[in-house]
Protein backbone atom coordinates (compact mmCIF):
# COMPACT_ATOMS: atom_id res chain seq x y z
CA UNK A 1 0.00 0.00 0.00
CA UNK A 2 0.88 4.19 -0.94
CA UNK A 3 0.53 5.85 2.36
CA UNK A 4 0.42 9.46 2.72
CA UNK A 5 1.05 11.13 6.23
CA UNK A 6 0.35 14.70 6.00
CA UNK A 7 1.91 16.57 8.54
CA UNK A 8 2.24 20.40 9.62
CA UNK A 9 4.05 21.97 12.49
CA UNK A 10 2.57 23.56 15.86
CA UNK A 11 3.80 25.34 18.73
CA UNK A 12 4.40 22.99 21.79
CA UNK A 13 1.63 22.37 23.86
CA UNK A 14 2.18 23.99 27.13
CA UNK A 15 3.45 27.36 25.01
CA UNK A 16 2.20 30.21 27.02
CA UNK A 17 0.86 32.39 23.80
CA UNK A 18 1.72 35.81 23.16
CA UNK A 19 0.82 38.12 21.02
CA UNK A 20 2.76 40.93 18.65
CA UNK A 21 2.64 44.56 20.08
CA UNK A 22 -0.14 45.67 17.63
CA UNK A 23 -1.86 42.36 17.77
CA UNK A 24 -1.53 41.43 14.29
CA UNK A 25 0.09 37.91 14.96
CA UNK A 26 1.41 35.59 17.45
CA UNK A 27 4.93 36.52 19.31
CA UNK A 28 6.88 33.80 18.10
CA UNK A 29 10.32 34.81 20.20
CA UNK A 30 10.92 31.45 22.36
CA UNK A 31 8.12 29.19 20.98
CA UNK A 32 9.02 25.82 20.72
CA UNK A 33 7.80 24.00 17.25
CA UNK A 34 6.71 20.50 17.27
CA UNK A 35 4.64 18.14 14.95
CA UNK A 36 0.99 18.21 15.34
CA UNK A 37 -0.09 15.90 17.73
CA UNK A 38 -2.79 14.13 16.00
CA UNK A 39 -0.52 13.91 12.72
CA UNK A 40 2.02 12.22 14.88
CA UNK A 41 0.71 9.59 17.25
CA UNK A 42 -2.16 9.05 15.68
CA UNK A 43 -2.19 9.11 11.78
CA UNK A 44 1.74 8.71 11.19
CA UNK A 45 1.72 5.61 13.79
CA UNK A 46 -1.21 3.82 11.90
CA UNK A 47 0.37 4.12 8.64
CA UNK A 48 3.53 2.75 9.80
CA UNK A 49 1.24 -0.10 11.57
CA UNK A 50 -0.47 -0.65 7.97
CA UNK A 51 3.13 -1.29 6.66
CA UNK A 52 4.09 -3.03 8.56
CA UNK A 53 1.60 -5.29 8.37
CA UNK A 54 0.60 -5.48 4.81
CA UNK A 55 3.91 -3.72 3.17
CA UNK A 56 4.51 -0.77 0.80
CA UNK A 57 5.56 2.92 1.58
CA UNK A 58 4.83 5.58 3.87
CA UNK A 59 5.67 9.23 2.57
CA UNK A 60 5.59 12.07 4.54
CA UNK A 61 4.22 15.48 3.00
CA UNK A 62 4.40 19.19 4.95
CA UNK A 63 3.79 22.68 3.15
CA UNK A 64 5.72 24.85 5.00
CA UNK A 65 9.22 26.84 4.76
CA UNK A 66 12.70 25.20 5.71
CA UNK A 67 12.23 25.28 8.78
CA UNK A 68 9.85 22.29 9.23
CA UNK A 69 12.52 20.27 7.96
CA UNK A 70 13.16 19.14 11.77
CA UNK A 71 9.37 18.15 12.27
CA UNK A 72 9.77 16.14 9.01
CA UNK A 73 13.15 14.78 10.06
CA UNK A 74 11.70 13.58 12.96
CA UNK A 75 8.23 11.47 11.22
CA UNK A 76 11.36 10.14 8.78
CA UNK A 77 12.91 8.73 12.35
CA UNK A 78 9.68 7.62 13.69
CA UNK A 79 10.12 5.23 10.66
CA UNK A 80 8.81 7.02 7.52
CA UNK A 81 10.25 5.99 4.19
CA UNK A 82 10.54 9.56 2.58
CA UNK A 83 9.06 12.99 2.38
CA UNK A 84 7.91 15.62 0.23
CA UNK A 85 8.45 19.11 1.27
CA UNK A 86 6.00 21.97 -0.62
CA UNK A 87 8.31 24.97 -0.35
CA UNK A 88 5.90 27.62 0.51
CA UNK A 89 5.18 30.00 3.25
CA UNK A 90 1.60 30.31 1.90
CA UNK A 91 -0.90 30.52 4.64
CA UNK A 92 -5.20 30.01 3.99
CA UNK A 93 -6.10 25.90 4.79
CA UNK A 94 -7.15 26.02 1.37
CA UNK A 95 -4.39 27.32 -0.41
CA UNK A 96 -2.24 24.32 1.56
CA UNK A 97 -4.99 21.50 0.73
CA UNK A 98 -4.81 22.68 -2.72
CA UNK A 99 -0.54 22.05 -2.45
CA UNK A 100 -1.50 18.42 -0.55
CA UNK A 101 -3.87 17.62 -3.21
CA UNK A 102 -0.72 18.10 -6.20
CA UNK A 103 1.17 16.11 -4.84
CA UNK A 104 -1.34 13.29 -3.33
CA UNK A 105 -2.35 11.77 -6.51
CA UNK A 106 -1.79 7.69 -6.60
CA UNK A 107 -2.02 7.23 -3.09
CA UNK A 108 -4.37 4.23 -1.59
CA UNK A 109 -4.97 6.56 2.17
CA UNK A 110 -3.90 10.01 2.87
CA UNK A 111 -4.01 10.51 6.23
CA UNK A 112 -4.62 13.82 8.20
CA UNK A 113 -4.93 14.69 12.04
CA UNK A 114 -8.25 15.65 12.99
CA UNK A 115 -7.14 18.92 13.73
CA UNK A 116 -3.96 21.42 13.82
CA UNK A 117 -3.88 22.23 17.49
CA UNK A 118 -2.79 25.86 16.52
CA UNK A 119 -5.38 26.77 14.21
CA UNK A 120 -7.66 24.15 15.02
CA UNK A 121 -9.97 24.06 11.76
CA UNK A 122 -10.69 20.50 11.44
CA UNK A 123 -10.70 20.82 7.29
CA UNK A 124 -7.83 20.68 5.10
CA UNK A 125 -7.39 17.02 5.36
CA UNK A 126 -11.52 17.30 3.90
CA UNK A 127 -10.64 19.82 1.25
CA UNK A 128 -7.87 17.40 0.14
CA UNK A 129 -10.74 15.10 -0.44
CA UNK A 130 -12.99 16.98 -2.24
CA UNK A 131 -9.93 18.03 -4.83
CA UNK A 132 -8.86 14.67 -5.29
CA UNK A 133 -12.94 13.48 -5.53
CA UNK A 134 -12.18 10.58 -2.49
CA UNK A 135 -13.92 10.02 0.24
CA UNK A 136 -12.90 11.49 3.75
CA UNK A 137 -13.95 10.35 7.28
CA UNK A 138 -13.42 12.54 9.51
CA UNK A 139 -11.98 11.81 13.43
CA UNK A 140 -11.23 8.41 13.11
CA UNK A 141 -10.03 6.57 16.35
CA UNK A 142 -10.14 3.39 14.78
CA UNK A 143 -8.77 1.77 11.08
CA UNK A 144 -8.44 -1.94 10.49
CA UNK A 145 -7.84 -2.80 6.50
CA UNK A 146 -9.26 -6.06 4.99
CA UNK A 147 -7.60 -6.10 1.09
CA UNK A 148 -8.51 -3.06 -0.21
CA UNK A 149 -11.74 -2.23 2.13
CA UNK A 150 -10.89 -0.14 5.76
CA UNK A 151 -13.58 -0.45 8.35
CA UNK A 152 -13.26 2.86 10.34
CA UNK A 153 -14.74 4.09 14.12
CA UNK A 154 -15.37 8.09 13.50
CA UNK A 155 -16.05 9.53 16.89
CA UNK A 156 -19.57 11.56 16.92
CA UNK A 157 -21.26 13.50 19.76
CA UNK A 158 -21.59 11.02 22.27
CA UNK A 159 -20.92 8.21 20.54
CA UNK A 160 -19.04 6.45 17.72
CA UNK A 161 -20.15 5.23 13.80
CA UNK A 162 -18.43 2.23 11.96
CA UNK A 163 -18.15 3.04 8.17
CA UNK A 164 -16.76 1.11 5.46
CA UNK A 165 -14.86 2.55 3.01
CA UNK A 166 -12.50 1.00 -0.35
CA UNK A 167 -9.27 2.93 -1.01
CA UNK A 168 -8.22 5.55 -2.19
CA UNK A 169 -9.47 7.54 0.40
CA UNK A 170 -8.70 10.27 3.16
CA UNK A 171 -8.61 10.13 7.07
CA UNK A 172 -8.49 11.80 9.82
CA UNK A 173 -7.04 10.70 13.24
CA UNK A 174 -8.01 10.85 16.66
CA UNK A 175 -7.15 9.57 19.77
CA UNK A 176 -7.50 5.49 19.87
CA UNK A 177 -6.25 5.13 16.55
CA UNK A 178 -2.49 3.71 17.68
CA UNK A 179 -0.29 4.74 20.59
CA UNK A 180 2.85 7.31 20.00
CA UNK A 181 5.86 6.06 18.93
CA UNK A 182 9.11 7.44 20.67
CA UNK A 183 11.98 7.92 17.75
CA UNK A 184 15.18 5.29 18.98
CA UNK A 185 18.54 6.02 18.20
CA UNK A 186 18.77 3.85 14.90
CA UNK A 187 16.13 5.56 13.78
CA UNK A 188 16.95 9.14 14.22
CA UNK A 189 20.82 8.02 12.26
CA UNK A 190 18.36 6.88 9.34
CA UNK A 191 16.40 9.95 8.81
CA UNK A 192 19.54 11.42 7.96
CA UNK A 193 19.84 9.57 4.82
CA UNK A 194 16.01 9.25 4.17
CA UNK A 195 14.63 11.44 1.02
CA UNK A 196 13.23 14.80 1.61
CA UNK A 197 12.63 16.30 -1.72
CA UNK A 198 11.41 19.84 -1.96
CA UNK A 199 9.15 20.67 -4.14
CA UNK A 200 7.41 24.05 -5.44
CA UNK A 201 3.74 25.06 -5.14
CA UNK A 202 1.49 26.20 -7.49
CA UNK A 203 -0.62 28.84 -7.78
CA UNK A 204 -3.42 29.25 -5.81
CA UNK A 205 -5.33 32.04 -3.89
CA UNK A 206 -5.18 32.85 -0.82
CA UNK A 207 -9.13 32.52 0.58
CA UNK A 208 -8.68 34.18 4.17
CA UNK A 209 -6.93 36.90 6.39
CA UNK A 210 -5.83 36.82 9.77
CA UNK A 211 -5.23 40.77 10.60
CA UNK A 212 -6.16 40.78 14.45
CA UNK A 213 -5.60 38.33 17.30
CA UNK A 214 -7.22 38.46 20.70
CA UNK A 215 -6.17 36.89 24.04
CA UNK A 216 -9.16 35.81 26.62
CA UNK A 217 -10.17 38.23 29.37
CA UNK A 218 -7.89 38.18 32.06
CA UNK A 219 -10.03 35.79 34.74
CA UNK A 220 -10.97 37.93 37.39
CA UNK A 221 -9.46 36.31 41.11
CA UNK A 222 -10.87 32.76 42.04
CA UNK A 223 -13.43 33.34 44.98
CA UNK A 224 -12.95 30.71 47.36
CA UNK A 225 -15.48 29.54 49.35
CA UNK A 226 -15.77 27.57 52.39
CA UNK A 227 -15.31 23.78 52.23
CA UNK A 228 -17.90 23.69 54.37
CA UNK A 229 -20.36 26.14 53.38
CA UNK A 230 -21.57 24.29 50.22
CA UNK A 231 -24.42 25.94 49.99
CA UNK A 232 -23.02 29.48 49.51
CA UNK A 233 -21.04 27.55 46.48
CA UNK A 234 -24.86 26.50 45.19
CA UNK A 235 -26.02 30.84 45.98
CA UNK A 236 -23.49 32.00 44.26
CA UNK A 237 -24.17 29.35 40.75
CA UNK A 238 -27.81 30.23 41.00
CA UNK A 239 -27.97 33.85 41.89
CA UNK A 240 -24.62 35.34 40.72
CA UNK A 241 -23.36 33.22 37.61
CA UNK A 242 -26.78 31.69 36.86
CA UNK A 243 -25.57 28.80 35.36
CA UNK A 244 -27.74 26.61 38.16
CA UNK B 1 -29.47 34.95 0.75
CA UNK B 2 -27.42 33.06 3.60
CA UNK B 3 -28.04 29.11 3.15
CA UNK B 4 -27.69 26.79 6.82
CA UNK B 5 -27.59 23.34 6.63
CA UNK B 6 -29.80 22.36 9.95
CA UNK B 7 -28.47 18.88 10.79
CA UNK B 8 -31.77 16.65 12.47
CA UNK B 9 -30.23 12.94 14.49
CA UNK B 10 -33.05 10.60 13.70
CA UNK B 11 -35.25 13.11 12.62
CA UNK B 12 -35.09 15.30 15.14
CA UNK B 13 -33.44 18.78 15.68
CA UNK B 14 -30.78 19.27 18.59
CA UNK B 15 -29.54 22.52 20.48
CA UNK B 16 -26.95 22.66 17.51
CA UNK B 17 -29.20 22.91 14.93
CA UNK B 18 -31.58 25.84 16.47
CA UNK B 19 -28.28 28.02 17.10
CA UNK B 20 -26.95 27.20 13.48
CA UNK B 21 -30.52 28.46 12.20
CA UNK B 22 -30.22 31.88 15.06
CA UNK B 23 -26.63 32.34 13.60
CA UNK B 24 -27.50 32.11 10.18
CA UNK B 25 -30.40 34.93 10.48
CA UNK B 26 -28.43 36.98 12.57
CA UNK B 27 -25.81 36.85 9.61
CA UNK B 28 -28.34 37.13 7.35
CA UNK B 29 -29.52 40.93 8.87
CA UNK B 30 -25.45 41.64 9.07
CA UNK B 31 -25.68 41.39 5.32
CA UNK B 32 -29.47 43.24 4.89
CA UNK B 33 -30.83 39.24 3.42
CA UNK B 34 -32.73 36.45 4.41
CA UNK B 35 -31.86 33.17 5.62
CA UNK B 36 -33.32 29.75 4.27
CA UNK B 37 -32.30 26.25 6.23
CA UNK B 38 -31.46 23.24 4.31
CA UNK B 39 -32.62 19.62 5.96
CA UNK B 40 -31.28 16.25 4.76
CA UNK B 41 -33.22 13.40 5.10
CA UNK B 42 -36.02 12.47 7.04
CA UNK B 43 -36.99 15.19 9.38
CA UNK B 44 -39.94 16.02 12.10
CA UNK B 45 -41.39 18.98 11.74
CA UNK B 46 -38.34 20.91 9.43
CA UNK B 47 -41.16 23.96 8.94
CA UNK B 48 -40.41 24.82 12.91
CA UNK B 49 -37.04 26.10 11.76
CA UNK B 50 -38.77 29.02 10.73
CA UNK B 51 -39.14 29.89 14.38
CA UNK B 52 -35.50 30.13 14.85
CA UNK B 53 -35.59 32.82 11.79
CA UNK B 54 -35.10 30.94 8.11
CA UNK B 55 -37.66 32.52 5.66
CA UNK B 56 -37.49 29.52 3.87
CA UNK B 57 -36.72 25.69 4.38
CA UNK B 58 -35.54 23.13 1.21
CA UNK B 59 -35.63 19.45 2.40
CA UNK B 60 -33.71 16.98 0.17
CA UNK B 61 -35.44 13.18 0.94
CA UNK B 62 -34.93 9.66 -0.56
CA UNK B 63 -32.96 6.96 0.28
CA UNK B 64 -29.73 8.54 -1.24
CA UNK B 65 -29.02 10.77 1.88
CA UNK B 66 -30.53 8.29 5.14
CA UNK B 67 -27.22 8.19 6.02
CA UNK B 68 -24.26 10.45 5.84
CA UNK B 69 -21.45 10.68 2.97
CA UNK B 70 -19.37 13.77 3.28
CA UNK B 71 -19.76 13.71 -0.70
CA UNK B 72 -22.97 13.09 -0.93
CA UNK B 73 -23.99 15.89 1.74
CA UNK B 74 -21.40 18.20 0.41
CA UNK B 75 -23.17 17.93 -2.97
CA UNK B 76 -27.04 18.67 -1.92
CA UNK B 77 -25.16 22.01 0.20
CA UNK B 78 -23.98 22.68 -2.55
CA UNK B 79 -26.72 22.99 -5.15
CA UNK B 80 -28.79 24.07 -2.38
CA UNK B 81 -26.82 27.07 -2.04
CA UNK B 82 -27.02 27.55 -5.88
CA UNK B 83 -30.43 27.32 -6.11
CA UNK B 84 -31.12 29.99 -3.77
CA UNK B 85 -28.49 32.15 -4.59
CA UNK B 86 -27.09 32.00 -1.35
CA UNK B 87 -23.14 32.88 -0.84
CA UNK B 88 -22.81 32.15 2.60
CA UNK B 89 -23.07 28.67 4.34
CA UNK B 90 -23.05 28.12 7.78
CA UNK B 91 -23.25 24.76 9.59
CA UNK B 92 -22.37 23.39 13.14
CA UNK B 93 -18.89 22.51 14.03
CA UNK B 94 -20.22 19.29 14.67
CA UNK B 95 -18.67 15.96 13.83
CA UNK B 96 -20.65 16.33 10.60
CA UNK B 97 -20.44 20.07 10.21
CA UNK B 98 -16.00 18.76 10.15
CA UNK B 99 -16.64 16.59 7.38
CA UNK B 100 -18.21 19.38 5.36
CA UNK B 101 -16.44 22.61 5.95
CA UNK B 102 -13.63 21.69 4.23
CA UNK B 103 -15.19 20.18 1.35
CA UNK B 104 -17.75 22.65 0.74
CA UNK B 105 -14.81 25.03 0.42
CA UNK B 106 -12.86 23.51 -1.98
CA UNK B 107 -16.06 22.75 -4.10
CA UNK B 108 -16.88 26.39 -3.99
CA UNK B 109 -13.47 27.45 -3.80
CA UNK B 110 -14.43 29.71 -1.03
CA UNK B 111 -12.71 31.00 1.90
CA UNK B 112 -13.83 29.50 5.20
CA UNK B 113 -13.81 29.98 9.15
CA UNK B 114 -14.33 26.70 11.08
CA UNK B 115 -15.12 26.54 14.51
CA UNK B 116 -16.61 30.26 14.92
CA UNK B 117 -17.78 32.40 18.24
CA UNK B 118 -19.64 35.26 17.22
CA UNK B 119 -21.71 36.62 14.37
CA UNK B 120 -20.03 38.30 11.30
CA UNK B 121 -19.20 41.80 10.59
CA UNK B 122 -19.34 43.03 6.97
CA UNK B 123 -17.03 45.74 5.23
CA UNK B 124 -18.17 45.36 1.23
CA UNK B 125 -18.25 41.93 0.23
CA UNK B 126 -16.00 40.49 2.98
CA UNK B 127 -17.12 39.28 6.15
CA UNK B 128 -14.71 39.07 9.18
CA UNK B 129 -15.43 36.52 11.88
CA UNK B 130 -13.78 35.36 15.28
CA UNK B 131 -12.87 32.06 16.38
CA UNK B 132 -10.46 30.44 19.19
CA UNK B 133 -7.04 29.18 18.02
CA UNK B 134 -4.14 27.33 20.01
CA UNK B 135 -7.33 25.22 21.94
CA UNK B 136 -9.23 28.12 23.42
CA UNK B 137 -5.96 30.07 24.23
CA UNK B 138 -6.33 32.99 22.01
CA UNK B 139 -9.13 34.53 19.15
CA UNK B 140 -8.43 35.33 15.57
CA UNK B 141 -10.50 37.53 13.65
CA UNK B 142 -10.87 35.72 10.34
CA UNK B 143 -11.47 37.37 7.00
CA UNK B 144 -12.89 35.46 4.40
CA UNK B 145 -12.12 37.52 1.05
CA UNK B 146 -13.73 35.12 -1.32
CA UNK B 147 -17.31 35.31 -3.56
CA UNK B 148 -18.38 32.16 -1.45
CA UNK B 149 -17.84 31.91 2.23
CA UNK B 150 -18.25 28.82 4.69
CA UNK B 151 -18.71 29.35 8.30
CA UNK B 152 -19.06 26.74 11.13
CA UNK B 153 -20.33 27.58 14.55
CA UNK B 154 -19.15 26.33 17.32
CA UNK B 155 -21.45 24.56 19.95
CA UNK B 156 -23.15 26.53 22.72
CA UNK B 157 -21.43 30.19 21.53
CA UNK B 158 -24.87 32.06 20.71
CA UNK B 159 -28.37 31.43 22.71
CA UNK B 160 -30.85 30.21 20.31
CA UNK B 161 -33.66 33.03 19.68
CA UNK B 162 -37.22 32.50 18.69
CA UNK B 163 -37.84 35.23 15.83
CA UNK B 164 -40.14 33.75 13.73
CA UNK B 165 -43.00 31.85 12.67
CA UNK B 166 -43.29 28.22 10.99
CA UNK B 167 -42.85 27.68 7.44
CA UNK B 168 -43.82 25.59 4.99
CA UNK B 169 -41.26 23.14 3.52
CA UNK B 170 -40.54 22.93 -0.26
CA UNK B 171 -38.60 19.34 -0.53
CA UNK B 172 -35.52 19.70 -3.12
CA UNK B 173 -34.11 16.85 -5.55
CA UNK B 174 -30.82 17.98 -6.86
CA UNK B 175 -28.39 15.35 -8.61
CA UNK B 176 -26.45 13.60 -6.12
CA UNK B 177 -23.76 11.13 -6.26
CA UNK B 178 -23.46 7.44 -5.02
CA UNK B 179 -22.18 7.09 -1.78
CA UNK B 180 -18.75 5.83 -1.41
CA UNK B 181 -18.76 5.67 2.25
CA UNK B 182 -21.15 2.99 4.08
CA UNK B 183 -22.80 3.42 7.43
CA UNK B 184 -22.82 -0.15 9.15
CA UNK B 185 -23.21 0.50 12.69
CA UNK B 186 -24.00 4.11 14.95
CA UNK B 187 -23.54 3.23 18.51
CA UNK B 188 -24.44 6.33 21.01
CA UNK B 189 -24.27 6.72 25.13
CA UNK B 190 -28.22 6.52 26.37
CA UNK B 191 -29.87 8.95 28.38
CA UNK B 192 -27.24 11.58 29.22
CA UNK B 193 -26.10 14.22 26.86
CA UNK B 194 -22.88 13.93 25.06
CA UNK B 195 -20.31 15.65 26.61
CA UNK B 196 -19.55 18.52 23.49
CA UNK B 197 -23.63 18.97 23.50
CA UNK B 198 -23.39 19.14 27.25
CA UNK B 199 -24.10 22.76 29.61
CA UNK B 200 -23.69 21.10 32.65
CA UNK B 201 -20.40 19.11 33.17
CA UNK B 202 -18.75 17.84 36.30
CA UNK B 203 -15.49 16.15 36.02
CA UNK B 204 -12.81 13.89 37.96
CA UNK B 205 -8.97 13.26 37.34
CA UNK B 206 -6.18 11.54 39.13
CA UNK B 207 -7.35 13.09 42.42
CA UNK B 208 -10.19 10.46 42.52
CA UNK B 209 -7.54 7.44 42.89
CA UNK B 210 -9.10 5.12 41.58
CA UNK B 211 -12.45 3.74 39.63
CA UNK B 212 -14.35 2.62 42.28
CA UNK B 213 -14.92 6.13 43.96
CA UNK B 214 -16.44 7.61 40.71
CA UNK B 215 -19.46 7.80 43.31
CA UNK B 216 -19.10 11.12 44.05
CA UNK B 217 -18.84 12.69 40.82
CA UNK B 218 -21.83 10.53 39.37
CA UNK B 219 -24.29 11.24 42.42
CA UNK B 220 -23.46 15.22 41.84
CA UNK B 221 -24.21 14.71 38.06
CA UNK B 222 -26.63 13.14 38.55
CA UNK B 223 -28.18 16.32 41.24
CA UNK B 224 -27.48 18.53 38.72
CA UNK B 225 -28.28 16.82 35.16
CA UNK B 226 -24.85 16.71 33.84
CA UNK B 227 -22.68 14.92 32.01
CA UNK B 228 -19.34 13.83 33.59
CA UNK B 229 -15.75 14.14 31.95
CA UNK B 230 -12.18 13.38 33.15
CA UNK B 231 -9.08 14.34 32.81
CA UNK B 232 -6.63 12.15 30.43
CA UNK B 233 -4.41 10.36 32.76
CA UNK B 234 -7.92 8.84 34.42
CA UNK B 235 -8.89 7.64 30.44
CA UNK B 236 -5.52 6.61 29.55
CA UNK B 237 -5.39 3.85 32.63
CA UNK B 238 -8.96 2.85 31.75
CA UNK B 239 -10.94 4.22 35.07
CA UNK B 240 -13.31 6.07 32.20
CA UNK B 241 -14.32 5.64 29.16
CA UNK B 242 -12.00 7.58 26.39
CA UNK B 243 -14.72 9.36 25.00
CA UNK B 244 -14.97 11.16 28.28
CA UNK B 245 -11.28 12.77 27.94
CA UNK B 246 -11.25 16.02 27.83
CA UNK B 247 -8.75 18.75 27.13
CA UNK B 248 -5.74 19.36 23.91
CA UNK B 249 -6.38 15.63 22.59
CA UNK B 250 -10.07 14.77 23.89
CA UNK B 251 -12.96 16.73 23.34
CA UNK B 252 -13.07 20.22 23.66
CA UNK B 253 -16.16 21.25 25.41
CA UNK B 254 -17.52 25.01 26.77
CA UNK B 255 -20.69 24.41 28.95
CA UNK B 256 -22.40 26.71 30.77
CA UNK B 257 -20.86 25.11 33.97
CA UNK B 258 -17.80 22.70 34.61
CA UNK B 259 -17.05 21.44 37.86
CA UNK B 260 -13.57 19.70 38.16
CA UNK B 261 -12.42 17.77 41.27
CA UNK B 262 -9.07 16.43 41.93
CA UNK B 263 -8.06 17.86 38.24
CA UNK B 264 -4.45 19.99 38.92
CA UNK B 265 -5.42 22.18 35.76
CA UNK B 266 -2.61 21.77 33.35
CA UNK B 267 -2.17 23.63 30.03
CA UNK B 268 -3.89 20.90 28.02
CA UNK B 269 -6.71 19.95 30.52
CA UNK B 270 -7.56 23.73 30.82
CA UNK B 271 -7.11 24.04 25.94
CA UNK B 272 -10.49 21.61 26.34
CA UNK B 273 -12.71 23.50 29.19
CA UNK B 274 -11.31 27.08 29.20
CA UNK B 275 -14.05 28.26 27.14
CA UNK B 276 -16.48 27.09 29.94
CA UNK B 277 -18.59 30.32 30.62
CA UNK B 278 -18.59 29.00 35.00
CA UNK B 279 -15.45 27.05 36.03
CA UNK B 280 -15.60 25.41 39.58
CA UNK B 281 -12.41 23.77 41.21
CA UNK B 282 -12.09 21.50 43.85
CA UNK B 283 -8.98 20.36 45.32
CA UNK B 284 -7.03 19.99 48.50
CA UNK B 285 -4.12 21.74 47.44
CA UNK B 286 -4.28 25.63 46.99
CA UNK B 287 -1.11 25.97 45.03
CA UNK B 288 -3.07 23.93 41.93
CA UNK B 289 -3.13 25.49 38.76
CA UNK B 290 -6.31 25.20 37.97
CA UNK B 291 -7.38 28.17 40.43
CA UNK B 292 -6.03 30.71 38.21
CA UNK B 293 -8.55 29.71 35.50
CA UNK B 294 -11.16 29.34 38.10
CA UNK B 295 -14.38 31.33 38.79
CA UNK B 296 -15.56 29.67 41.89
CA UNK B 297 -12.52 27.71 44.20
CA UNK B 298 -13.16 25.15 47.50
CA UNK B 299 -9.71 24.27 48.98
CA UNK B 300 -10.27 20.89 50.26
CA UNK B 301 -10.72 16.68 50.64
CA UNK B 302 -12.98 16.31 47.19
CA UNK B 303 -14.57 13.24 49.08
CA UNK B 304 -15.81 15.53 51.74
CA UNK B 305 -16.35 18.98 49.41
CA UNK B 306 -18.30 16.52 46.86
CA UNK B 307 -21.00 14.92 48.59
CA UNK B 308 -21.79 18.10 50.52
CA UNK B 309 -22.16 19.88 47.38
CA UNK B 310 -24.75 17.24 46.02
CA UNK B 311 -26.51 17.84 49.44
CA UNK B 312 -26.72 22.10 48.96
CA UNK B 313 -27.98 21.26 45.05
CA UNK B 314 -30.51 18.76 45.90
CA UNK B 315 -31.74 21.26 48.88
CA UNK B 316 -31.45 23.85 46.29
CA UNK B 317 -33.38 22.13 43.83
CA UNK B 318 -36.36 20.81 46.23
CA UNK B 319 -36.40 24.43 47.37
C1 LIG C 1 0.84 16.73 24.46
C2 LIG C 1 0.02 16.51 25.67
C3 LIG C 1 -1.35 16.52 25.56
C4 LIG C 1 -2.16 16.34 26.69
N1 LIG C 1 -3.52 16.39 26.56
C5 LIG C 1 -4.29 16.33 27.67
C6 LIG C 1 -5.71 16.44 27.60
O1 LIG C 1 -6.29 16.55 26.51
N2 LIG C 1 -6.44 16.41 28.73
C7 LIG C 1 -5.87 16.26 29.97
O2 LIG C 1 -6.61 16.24 30.97
N3 LIG C 1 -4.53 16.12 30.07
C8 LIG C 1 -3.73 16.14 28.96
N4 LIG C 1 -2.39 15.99 29.08
C9 LIG C 1 -1.85 15.62 30.41
C10 LIG C 1 -1.67 16.83 31.31
O3 LIG C 1 -0.40 17.41 31.07
C11 LIG C 1 -1.72 16.39 32.79
O4 LIG C 1 -0.76 15.39 33.02
C12 LIG C 1 -3.08 15.85 33.22
O5 LIG C 1 -4.11 16.73 32.83
C13 LIG C 1 -3.11 15.66 34.72
O6 LIG C 1 -4.29 14.98 35.10
P1 LIG C 1 -4.90 15.19 36.54
O7 LIG C 1 -5.07 16.62 36.81
O8 LIG C 1 -6.10 14.31 36.63
O9 LIG C 1 -3.80 14.54 37.50
P2 LIG C 1 -2.73 15.23 38.44
O10 LIG C 1 -1.93 16.24 37.73
O11 LIG C 1 -2.03 14.11 39.11
O12 LIG C 1 -3.60 16.03 39.50
C14 LIG C 1 -4.37 15.44 40.51
C15 LIG C 1 -4.90 16.58 41.37
O13 LIG C 1 -5.79 16.05 42.34
C16 LIG C 1 -5.61 16.74 43.58
N5 LIG C 1 -6.08 15.84 44.64
C17 LIG C 1 -5.57 14.65 45.02
N6 LIG C 1 -6.31 14.11 46.01
C18 LIG C 1 -7.33 14.97 46.25
C19 LIG C 1 -8.44 14.95 47.14
N7 LIG C 1 -8.67 13.95 48.00
N8 LIG C 1 -9.27 16.02 47.12
C20 LIG C 1 -9.07 17.07 46.29
N9 LIG C 1 -8.05 17.12 45.40
C21 LIG C 1 -7.19 16.07 45.38
C22 LIG C 1 -4.13 17.01 43.62
O14 LIG C 1 -3.85 18.12 44.49
C23 LIG C 1 -3.81 17.32 42.16
O15 LIG C 1 -3.93 18.70 41.88
C24 LIG C 1 -1.57 16.13 27.96
C25 LIG C 1 -0.18 16.10 28.06
C26 LIG C 1 0.62 16.28 26.94
C27 LIG C 1 2.11 16.27 27.09
N1 LIG D 1 1.01 22.90 6.35
C1 LIG D 1 0.56 21.63 6.34
N2 LIG D 1 1.29 20.65 5.73
C2 LIG D 1 0.85 19.36 5.70
N3 LIG D 1 -0.28 18.96 6.29
C3 LIG D 1 -1.04 19.89 6.92
C4 LIG D 1 -0.67 21.26 6.98
N4 LIG D 1 -1.62 21.93 7.67
C5 LIG D 1 -2.55 21.02 8.04
N5 LIG D 1 -2.20 19.78 7.58
C6 LIG D 1 -2.94 18.51 7.81
O1 LIG D 1 -4.32 18.79 7.97
C7 LIG D 1 -4.78 18.38 9.26
C8 LIG D 1 -5.89 19.29 9.74
O2 LIG D 1 -5.44 20.62 9.82
P1 LIG D 1 -6.42 21.84 10.16
O3 LIG D 1 -7.51 21.82 9.15
O4 LIG D 1 -5.56 23.08 10.08
O5 LIG D 1 -6.93 21.61 11.57
C9 LIG D 1 -3.51 18.35 10.12
O6 LIG D 1 -3.65 17.49 11.23
C10 LIG D 1 -2.48 17.84 9.10
O7 LIG D 1 -2.60 16.42 8.93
Amino acid sequence: MKLLVCVSKTPETTTKIQLTADQSDLDKSGVQYIMNPYDEWYALVRALELKEAVGGTVTILNVGAADNDTVIRKGLAIGADDAIRVNTDGGSSLYIAKQIAEQAAGYDIIFFGKETIDYNGSEVGAMVAEFLGLPYVGDASNLEMNGNQATVTRDIEGGVEVVEVETPFAVSAAKGMAEQRIPNMRGIMMAKRKPLNVVEPVDFPETTQVNHYELPAEKTAVKLIDPDNMEELVRLLHEEARVI
Amino acid sequence: MVLVFAEATNGKFKKAAHEAVTYAKKTAEVLGTDCCALTIGEVEDAGQLGVFGASKVLNVGGPGVAKFDSQVYTAAIAAAAKEVGAKVIVLSHNSTGKNLVGRLAARLLAGSAPGVNAVPTANGDQLTVRKAVFSGKAYADVTLTTEYKVISLAGNSIPVEESGAAVAVESFSPELPAAKTKVIETKRVEGTTPLPEAELVVSGGRGLKGPENWGVIEDLAEALGATTACSRPVADVGWRPHHEHVGQTGVAIRPNLYIAAGISGAIQHLAGVNNSKTIVVVNKDPEAPFFKAADYGVVGDLFEVLPKLTEAIKEHKAG
